[in-house]
């Protein structure tokens, strides 16, 4: 049975209150941490952990960690990103409502090894019931010493505040957040300075996601080393995966990295096959961001290896035949969805949510909504189809934010390799209105 | 009027209830000193939660309590959409319509509410009991079709769900 290290006790009734989760355990990384180990010393295990970021960038957290400057007598800070808004990702919803303690443990025992006396949860705000299970969970630690002034007699001094956004997907990116956090519209910022430099209000600041500083308990706990062992390669440890789509038994589920991708949609244990007895057509294996994979390069990889839930297995093959893990937003498509149809739909999520800064992004996110609109309608030309390709390639690297990258991927991908399917809605307009185009044949090998 | 409108600053501010002022005051507390306008976001959910949405005098309210220009308000309103800058009913139901959630229904869901209300999409019923919207991802992928409601999650619905959801939502805002 594959190990859980964080949602272990997601389901034992009473687990949101202070006294529940630690009779479970909960505050022993905080005790460990600030009594028997320096902040470096944390820094350190979290850096042989081999933890990657778990928003979706997959940058090693103990990495991030040690870029933060320390000018002398400028205060720092811990951003935790709860503004989780990448479609098909709803695992972080999960952790808060069921362990807020698991998030606050992970915030308290990260600040003490970045030496932030401030940190902030900024949660999107339609978690708003979420908010107030934190804002609950965070006066009972405050009730019980584990935070405020001198946590369990180190002389080690943390406030934590939670607070929501007010919608905008694209405050998930980390200096939109910062701006957001600042009660300004959330436009991203130009790097450099990046935040471990300049953050929260011009001070060096972290920002991690919910999951990543949930990670940092377990890493403290059993060591960086023994975390290590856990996954293959340079994926190391746990994720939380989100499956959502046409599967038997969608919702969110831990997995040890390494898990074979035919296991986790297939396996009694995870998401136990396609709903109503149908096929697989397409996934989406790390949220809305990442290429579509057609059925045939799901669980195997173009050179006919397993595919497995790794950073590296899922990537394996480039854009051209592979994905990526990203959030872990693992969406599913059965046979009688419409490859054109979801192109255009999210198409019109990244128009929607471009903040409109960048001219790239925000005209070219709104034309390839309308071009996609016009071939899912039977309106559309073979040019059209040229057409998004050449917008995707004017948008992709030429944007302050990633926002336009993960517009332009998705589309570019989608015709990469469903090209047949966007083909017979220009051609077979009346026919594409009427009925879906199925499953496509996987090419035949050179 | 609207915030874009060259007048709006000269909209007389509206004053908020006791309760909403002491939240606010408690929000603003959460920050440090000079910072309070971090608190904004916030105190835009309060005010929607007191009056159902964001006008311009709330808005040049809260310009006051926090002592910033109206602009610096009305910029951030515009800019995050779950605040509704013009009035709603009592009961906005606010339909996920991404992609993962498509998957499993949502335009269904929404041509069944829109039939059953008698309205389209950005609309409110003639008794002013419910205003229907579409939003991008909420967040809730696994769970779909979905929609939110004064900050609740309705998950996995269906018509029987659906018509037992707007009944009891009828019943509540009687009161």
């Amino acid at each position: 049975m594959a190990r859980k290290l964080l949602i272990e006790h997601a389901e034992v009734p009473g687990i949101s209150a202070y006294d529940v989760y630690r009779k479970h355990g909960g505050y022993a990384s905080v005790e460990k941490a600030l009594k028997t180990m320096s902040p470096d010393e944390v820094v350190e295990e979290v850096k042989k952990s081999g933890l990657r970021g778990r928003g979706g960038a997959g940058f090693p957290t103990g990495m991030k960690w040690s870029f933060l400057a320390k000018p002398e007598g400028v205060e720092r800070h811990l951003v935790c990103n709860a503004d989780e808004s990448e479609p098909g990702t709803f695992k972080d919803r999960y952790l808060m409502e069921k362990l807020p303690h698991l998030l606050i443990e992970g915030m308290i025992t990260s600040s003490y090894a970045l030496g932030a006396r401030r940190s902030y949860i900024y949660i999107r705000g339609e978690f708003m019931y979420v908010l107030r299970i934190l804002e609950k969970a965070i006066a009972e630690a405050y009730a019980n010493g584990m935070l405020g002034k001198n946590i369990l007699g180190s002389g080690y001094d943390l406030d934590l505040v939670v607070t929501p956004g007010g919608g905008a997907y694209i405050c998930g990116e980390e200096t939109a957040l910062l701006e957001s956090l600042e009660g300004k519209r959330g436009n991203p910022r130009m790097k450099p300075p990046f935040p471990a430099v300049k953050g929260l209000w011009g001070n060096p600041t972290v920002v991690n996601n919910v999951e990543s500083i949930a990670a940092v308990v377990p890493i403290v706990n059993e060591g960086g080393e023994a975390y290590a062992k856990i996954g293959i390669e340079r994926s190391t440890g746990t994720k939380l995966i989100s499956a959502s789509g046409n599967l038997v038994r969608p919702g969110v589920y831990e997995i040890e990295l390494g898990l074979s991708v035919e296991e986790f949609i297939y396996g009694d244990n995870y998401c136990r096959g396609i709903a109503n007895g149908k096929k697989l057509k397409a996934c989406i294996p790390g949220g809305s961001s990442v290429p579509i994979l057609p059925h045939y390069l799901v669980t195997k990889t173009a050179a006919g290896t397993d595919r497995l839930m790794t950073y590296e297995s899922l990537a394996d093959g480039g854009f051209a035949t592979g994905s990526m893990l990203g959030s872990g937003g693992f969406i599913v498509f059965d046979e009688d969805q419409c490859i054109v149809r979801n192109t255009w739909n999210f198409a019109r999520f990244y128009a929607h949510e471009s903040c409109g800064q960048c001219s790239p992004c925000r005209e070219g996110t709104g034309w390839m909504e309308k071009v996609l609109y016009r071939l899912e309608h039977g309106q559309g030309t073979l040019e059209d189809i040229s057409l998004l390709e050449e917008i995707n390639k004017k948008i992709e690297g030429n944007t302050i934010c990633p926002l336009g990258d993960a517009a332009a991927w998705p589309v570019a991908a989608a015709i990469r390799h469903f090209r047949d399917e966007f083909e017979w809605h220009v051609k077979s307009p009346q026919e594409a209105q009427s009925r879906n185009y199925g499953l496509i044949q996987a090419p035949l090998e050179a | 009027m609207k915030a874009d409108h060259p007048q709006a600053v000269n909209e007389a501010p509206i004053d908020f209830s006791a309760n909403t002022m002491a939240e606010i005051n408690r929000v603003i507390g959460l920050f440090p000193e000079g910072k309070q306008k971090s608190a904004i976001l916030s105190i835009l959910h309060l005010v929607q939660d007191e009056f159902g949405w964001v006008s311009v005098g709330a808005m040049n309210r809260v310009a006051q309590i926090l002592d910033i220009q109206p602009i610096e308000v009305y910029e951030v309103a515009t800019f995050y959409t779950m605040f509704h800058l013009d009035p709603v009913g009592k009961n906005v139901l606010e339909v996920c319509r991404t992609g993962p959630c498509q998957l499993v229904g949502s335009d269904d869901l929404i041509s069944y509410i829109e039939e059953k209300l008698d309205i389209k999409v950005g609309e409110t019923t003639k008794d002013g009991m419910f205003t229907l919207k579409t939003v991008e991802c909420l967040g809730a992928c696994g769970y779909g079709p979905m929609l939110m409601c004064k900050y609740q999650f309705y998950e996995r619905l269906n018509k029987e769900k659906v018509n037992e959801m707007l009944d009891a939502m009828r019943e509540a805002s009687k009161s």
